[in-house]
């Protein structure tokens, strides 16, 4: 017999919730909820079954119900999801309620993402999360950004986090022709991020995992879903927000007449140019989007298109990115079998502009002419001397951009497809097989035609140049999870063990370099490939005492190819205690949740970088054709001895953290505070050998260590629920200190340090510095003098050593790029059908070097022999006669507060009776930055202001049609 | 899946291989001596040797140039990179990068030698299964391996004086190798040049670009010349003695002065260089060697193209000391006097501008005949690392310190030899009377400037520190300036401190 059953699904005001999908366990009899969420499940078995509701954003509703002839109509009033304790953590190799977490696992799931055109993964979560600092390379089309977790745990090995898409760990090393791969991934696709912070979560993933890991995971079909068509277009524009500033045509005039020599003077011409606004322009954009999903039968799927098309705000640069992705996921036996298969494709068309343009622009002279009398040059102006171009001089920057075409195709793909299967004789027990794929391949031309003033070698030549490269990675993950409550003894445990097989292959053809009439200038570089190789094996035990304390043991046996002793083993432990249950607070109605964590963790690390494949083993390495060597009448292609480290082996990152989860008033306060010491030991560092023991001179090896420590606190809370108006709010913090305790093997390390940070001016100039007791990337300058009225005194610096001499010696270290202290708050707030929000974010403590000013900023910069080059304003507050580069006066405070959007959006609701949902949004990105930064942009990750393609403001309109 | 994890390298030999086969013996030898040219396997960047630092400054003979001429009143530079202009100002400092990047750089051929010196000894010969005969061309490529090593070493202790030593007894391994002492690595050098003496090809019959018995004579007479500042006991009489056998060697001086500096100086000049530092525009690209002498000496109103290059990188002149070397700077009679002068002040005001010194023409990248070298950016001279000029030099200046076995009489026809190629007539020819000590260091300056000779001589006459003779910009002021003299050796870089406790600081530094 069967009949059916109906009922209605509100939110915890009354309100319906339309398209909340009700089903009935085990079955696969399902129903969507109308406008009124109102539903009706027909062909139901009378007996006891149990009604599930759910949506999005939503807790998931459990209704036993005694099915019968004629069931009552069922009410589910479903709790807003917004605290997501019961949400289910992606961990590594499996799932976890929220609840359960020992370790520090930080989840941004669709609708807290940031709002706005992005086109790479990582800008969905942009200061949403305490402890991991992202900041965007510039404002270049896909740009990407530089993610850290806590901080570097390393100084020369990989920074970055692992990053795992549908289980399939990413290659971090990006393909020839393609800045950012991480953009060749669909941001509309993704449905959440899991951030795994500290070594309990990470030492699961163990060699990889000190910079910690970030699990991105892509929209799926649901069972039991209709058919469900969304179409998703935003359409921008992008402003230039500032400009270096320099000086103006006339100002400029009167500089060189007052400093200069008559031949100089001479040379200044009568135009009246802006140099930057000649190569920057308001740019369009536009990213469509169209996603099918549901369930066909039992096969619930998705498959999605996108279309972007960006313009840089530097002329000439373009991003056309086509993406497609498909999910199916069906589950066989009775749901013992769920296999999940996606396959992502993108194909990547890059135009680059020539970033050398942003300082030409800078340096150009602004009474020349952008375009000069002639055909030479393709008309641009350019500086001659004798009649014939005057290589020195600076090159023209709008024909640095028009004519120098370097243009990119990047095609990835990454895919995977997952079978989990339940024993049917044993349900406790799943085997879960996971097989996976990362496929990139990258080629360009960097073209510059003969008659441009960038190729012009005597008048003859032009510049053809053609590269590509390919990577092949591919991925073998299985592991047995059993999990068994034994009530008897009030435990849980959850056991998991697994193997995983990983490898790598980069190749990298060589191509010849060609002038305009097809002659070979440069020979072709050697052919190279390299292939690298992990296996791992690895597993886990969680056992819950009680529902109140919660135990976690991870282990990982990890071998790399690229170390002769190939393993290396990074254990975890983790304890969680959930204070709220216990009896002396079970009853507080004001406090809703308290839970106390302590991990400890090692995890690992041996990422040295591409070409570092064999880093331990004695080697050979051919020489190309234009590093031959003659001897008599023939050239040989030589043979190096390349440096190698025979005991070369694992960094090991130790892990503390402790921390406190809480809520208040039923979860509309909540949040956590972290405190966490990271130190990293057997540190890979690029450090010099003992002369004459190696064959090269500085060599990747084990030695020293460096430490991170840190607070992290997050508080997220909904001041105001009505009926009609509800206001959500984020605030988060993090403190991070970082110190190199030691870089030798020597026990006294007196040495200054491992210089770094190059800047633009002279050759090899450096001014940061990796110090014993400093942090990293510590600014290395001169303590500047300055006169009574504040001015600094040109070249009088202090002698900080008092040896009566200004020596290199007296060079002193102060500050860091690191920022000491990131914040960010967001709100949103929804009244009826309009929503609006907005994210703020901010560094304290990071020092900027502003080498445009530096590079630019004495009268000396434009006194060139028969050309002239334009200053920073700088210049007329320090009235600097010469470049004084290593002066702290160009290390300013970057501290800033920047808005990073600010969306304001309205939703239609069904319109069309019923058949399409409408929704409006204006969002206005980057909208303010404060700073006493000097320059036009404080935040750039290495703390040099050069070259830096500044970040546009950006007005978009979008809308989202669902049918 | 486990041996998996055993991944060899694809497109790259392993040691255990590349000795099997003998063919790759010449391309490691090549290397050996591309190690003074080239700064990586991709020509000009892009694999370096050693890093740290900008792969065009990493050059040995651009470093080596740096280091010998720069605290000299033979060269300026304008430039502001790093504590380049420490060297003028003489106040370097042991964390100087292109004093630690020249350390780096001498110690990386010293290893790169040893490697090469252990893989093909005798028994290693054998056991790679190399033929009978290749084995006789290999231990003669071990003797020249082992002659560059020297050669090397050689430039360790006159820039260093004392230093860490490893030879190829020492595997490659993380290990503190012990210091040797100057006057020690002094026997050493010797004991090893005479060592190899025999095992060496004759005299000018090994191909160009390759040692022969000769380059091992002057280098014991180079050694022996300053045996007096290396171990306080002169040597002249073994000085005369090994540039005597060089001098009678068969080779010849060069027809042509200014073309041994050009483009084609590989085929104008080959009866005179005894071994040179080899340069190709296409085929041995770099941003150091030539490149750098020819493109950084260009700027103001000097045309690159005259060179045979694109452009100038505006950094090298001289000072007014050295011009004055020369009675006559057109070049109208000594025609080494190789000035540009057009819109040059003689005097130096600013170190930073081009305009102030005069600057100096003698590197080229124009054939003999006028034409272009091969590429405009890249440079085709070669760089002579011995020449039979020094040779004669060193015999006179031997002779006149008053060691034996040769003549004064011999000395000053040497003399006259070089100067008449010089005037190109007798007309420079200069009498016994005028042949001292003092005109011999200002003629070595005239004969062998810009490549990197004059801290040597100026040591070995005791001017390079100390007050009795300044220049323009000793000791960093434009007048010149007393220096102090442990200033005569340069200091061990920290960082080679640092990561060799066994080291100890050179002197004052």
């Amino acid at each position: 017999q069967s009949g059916s059953i109906s009922g209605k699904v509100t939110d915890e005001t009354g309100q319906p919730i339309p398209g909340a999908t009700v089903f009935i366990k085990g079955t696969s009899k399902n129903a969507t909820a109308d406008a009124q969420g109102n539903f009706t499940i027909t062909g139901v078995a009378a007996g006891n079954i149990v009604v599930v509701a759910r949506i999005m954003g939503y807790e998931t509703f459990e209704l036993p119900v005694n099915a019968g002839n004629n069931t009552a109509p069922l009410t589910f009033q479903l709790k807003a999801d917004t605290k997501g304790l019961n949400e289910i953590v992606v961990v590594g190799y499996g799932t976890q309620k929220k609840s359960d977490l020992t370790g520090a696992i930080a989840v941004v799931s669709t609708k807290d993402f940031n709002k706005g055109p992005l086109s790479s993964p990582e800008q969905l979560i942009t200061g949403k999360v305490p402890g991991v600092q992202i900041t965007s390379n510039g404002g270049a089309p896909g740009s990407g950004s530089t993610i850290r977790v806590r901080g570097g745990a390393s100084l020369n090995a990989t920074n970055d986090p692992l990053i795992i898409v549908d289980g399939v760990p990413l290659d971090n090393n990006n393909v020839s022709g393609q800045s950012n791969g991480l953009s060749l991934i669909n941001p509309n696709d993704i449905e959440s991020f899991n951030v795994l912070k500290d070594a309990s979560a990470t030492a699961i993933y163990g060699s990889r995992a000190s910079n910690g890991v970030i699990i991105i995971t892509t929209k799926k079909g649901r069972l039991g879903d209709k058919f469900h068509v969304s179409f998703s277009s935003t359409n921008a524009v992008s402003k230039v927000t500032s400009y270096s500033p320099v000086l103006t045509a006339s100002e400029f005039t009167d500089v060189v007449k007052a400093h200069g020599t008559a031949a100089q003077v001479a040379l200044l011409g009568k135009a009246n140019t802006d140099w930057q606004k000649q190569i920057y322009q308001s740019a369009l954009s536009s990213d469509n989007n169209l996603a099918l999903s549901g369930s066909w039968k039992k096969l619930p799927y998705r498959i999605s298109m996108g279309y972007l098309n960006q313009d840089g705000i530097l002329k000439t640069s373009n991003l056309e990115r086509k993406s497609a992705s498909i999910n199916l996921s069906p589950s066989l036996f009775d749901d013992h079998l769920k296999i999940n298969m996606n396959v992502k494709g993108s194909i990547a068309d890059n135009r680059f502009a020539d970033q050398a343009a942003i300082n030409a622009a800078i340096a150009f002279d602004p009474t020349q002419p952008v375009r000069a009398n002639g055909k030479d040059f393709g008309g641009y102006y350019e500086w001659l001397y004798n009649g014939k171009l005057y290589d020195l001089g600076t090159k023209n920057p709008l024909a640095m951009l028009e004519q120098k075409v370097d243009k990119s195709q990047v095609k990835r793909s990454i895919g995977n497809i997952q079978f989990d299967y339940k024993f049917h004789f044993l349900p406790e027990l799943r085997a879960n097989l996971n097989l996976g794929y990362d496929y990139q391949k990258g080629e360009g031309n960097t073209n510059i035609p003969k008659y441009a003033a960038l190729a012009y070698y005597n008048g003859t030549g032009g510049s053809y140049k053609h590269y590509s490269q390919e990577m092949k990675n591919k991925l073998l993950d299985f592991y047995l999870n059993y999990a068994k409550d034994l009530k008897g003894i009030k435990s849980r445990v959850d056991v998991m063990a697994g193997y995983s097989y990983q490898d790598f292959i980069i190749a990298t053809p060589g191509y010849p370099v060609r002038d305009e009439a097809g002659d070979t200038t440069t020979a072709a570089g050697n052919y190279s490939e390299a292939q690298h190789t992990l296996v791992s094996f690895f597993g886990r035990l969680n056992y819950t005492f009680n529902d109140k304390y919660l135990l976690t043991f991870t282990m990982r046996r990890d071998g790399t190819s690229r170390f002769r002793q190939h393993w290396g083993s990074f254990p975890s432990v983790a304890f969680a205690w959930k204070l709220k249950d216990e009896a002396f607070l079970k009853n507080s109605r004001t406090l809703s949740d308290l839970k106390l964590r302590l991990g400890y963790g090692v995890t690992g690390q041996e990422n040295i970088g591409v070409g570092k494949e064999y880093a331990a083993l004695s080697r050979y390495t051919y020489g190309d054709a234009n590093s031959a060597y003659q001897l008599g009448d023939a050239f040989y292609k030589t043979l190096r001895a390349a440096g190698y480290d025979q005991n070369i082996k694992w960094e090991q990152t130790a892990t503390y953290n402790v921390a406190l989860d809480y809520g208040f008033l039923n979860n509309r306060i909540s949040g956590s505070v972290d405190f966490y010491y990271k130190k990293t030991t057997d540190l890979l560092a690029d450090v010099t050998t003992p002369a004459g023991t190696n064959l090269t001179n500085t060599l990747y090896t084990n030695i020293g260590s460096l430490e991170n420590r840190g607070v992290e606190f997050i508080i997220n809370a909904t001041p105001v629920e009505t009926k009609d108006f509800r206001w959500d709010a984020g605030f988060n913090i993090t403190y991070n200190k970082n110190k190199i305790l030691s870089l030798s093997k020597a026990k006294a390390d007196t040495s200054v340090g491992i210089a770094t940070g190059g800047i633009s001016g002279g050759t090899g100039n450096t001014v940061q510095i990796n110090s014993v007791g400093h942090q990293i990337n510590s600014f290395y300058v001169y303590k500047q003098v300055y006169d009574k009225s504040g001015n600094p005194i040109e070249g009088v610096y202090e002698d900080t050593n008092g040896d009566g001499a200004i020596t290199s010696a007296d060079k002193y270290r102060y500050k860091s790029s690191n920022p000491l202290v990131y914040l960010s708050f967001n709100s949103q707030f929804n009244y009826k059908k309009w929503n609006l929000g907005f994210s703020m974010r901010s560094n304290l403590g990071n020092y900027i070097y502003n080498n445009q000013a530096s590079n630019n900023g004495s009268y000396k910069t434009f006194q060139n022999s028969n050309y002239l080059a334009n200053l920073s304003r700088s210049v007329l507050s320090t009235k600097f006669a010469t470049t004084q580069y290593w002066s702290d006066y160009y290390v300013e405070n970057g501290s800033f507060l920047r808005m990073d959007y600010i969306n304001l959006g309205y939703d239609f609701g069904r319109l069309m009776h019923d058949k399409i949902g409408l929704r409006l949004n204006f969002n206005v990105q980057n909208v303010f930055v404060i700073t006493k930064y000097s320059g036009q942009d404080p935040e750039v990750f290495s703390g040099i202001d050069d070259k830096f393609y500044p970040r546009p403001r950006v007005y978009s309109l979008g809308v989202n049609l669902d049918f | 899946c486990t041996k998996d994890l055993d991944r060899t390298p694809i497109t790259e030999a392993t040691s255990a291989s590349v000795y099997k086969d003998f063919s790759n013996y010449k391309a490691i030898l090549a290397k050996l001596y591309g190690g003074f040219s080239v700064t990586g396997q991709v020509g000009p960047t892009g694999s370096p040797d050693i890093s740290g630092i900008d792969e065009g400054t990493s050059s040995y003979i651009r470093g080596y140039f740096q280091m010998q001429e720069l605290p000299t009143d033979e060269a300026v530079i304008g430039w502001n990179d790093g504590t380049l202009q420490d060297f003028h100002q003489m106040d370097w400092t042991p964390d100087d990068n292109f004093i630690n990047a020249m350390f780096s750089r001498l110690f990386y051929q010293i290893a790169q030698c040893n490697e090469f010196i252990r893989q093909t000894s005798d028994a290693n010969l054998s056991s790679n299964g190399i033929a009978e005969k290749d084995q006789a061309t290999a231990r003669t490529f071990r003797a020249e391996a082992r002659f560059l090593r020297a050669l090397t070493y050689y430039h360790a202790l006159d820039l260093f004086g004392s230093v860490p030593f490893v030879t190829d007894s020492n595997e490659v391994a993380y290990y503190y190798p012990n210091q040797i002492s100057r006057a020690d690595l002094f026997a050493y050098v010797e004991r090893e040049l005479k060592g190899i003496e025999e095992q060496m090809v004759d005299a000018h019959t090994n191909e160009y670009g390759r040692a022969d018995k000769a380059c091992v004579w002057a280098l014991l007479a180079k050694l022996y010349l300053n045996a007096t500042v290396y171990t306080g006991t002169d040597r002249y009489t073994d000085a005369i003695t090994y540039s005597s056998k060089v001098i009678n060697s068969g080779y010849t001086l060069a027809s042509s002065y200014a073309n041994m500096f050009k483009a084609d100086n590989n085929a104008t000049s080959q009866s005179e260089f005894l071994l040179t530092a080899n340069f190709d525009g296409t085929r041995t690209q770099t941003y150091g060697g030539t490149t750098y002498l020819v493109h950084a000496a260009i700027g103001g109103s000097m045309s690159a193209a005259a060179f045979g290059v694109n452009s100038g990188w505006g950094g090298l002149r001289t000072t007014s000391a050295f011009v004055n070397l020369f009675s006559d700077i057109s070049g109208a009679t000594d025609k080494r006097a190789m000035f540009y002068t057009e819109g040059q002040n003689k005097s130096i005001a600013d170190l930073g501008a081009f305009t102030d010194g005069y600057a100096i023409t003698k590197w080229s990248n124009k054939t003999s005949k006028g034409a272009d070298g091969s590429n405009s950016t890249f440079v085709d001279t070669d760089f002579p690392l011995m020449r039979l000029a020094e040779m004669y030099l060193t015999y006179a200046e031997a002779v006149l310190r008053g060691g034996s076995g040769g003549s004064t009489t011999a000395a000053l026809g040497y003399i006259n030899a070089l100067r008449e190629r010089a005037y190109g007539n007798t007309s420079g020819n200069i009498a016994a009377g005028e042949l001292n000590l003092k005109f011999l260091l200002e003629e070595r300056g005239r004969e062998l400037y810009w490549e990197g000779h004059r801290r040597t001589d100026l040591i070995r006459y005791g001017l390079f520190t100390g007050s009795t003779y300044v220049w323009p910009f000793k000791g960093g002021v434009a007048a010149g300036t007393a220096v102090a003299d442990f200033r005569t050796i340069y200091p061990l870089p920290t960082s080679a401190l640092v990561a060799n406790p066994n080291l100890k600081q050179n002197g004052d530094y």
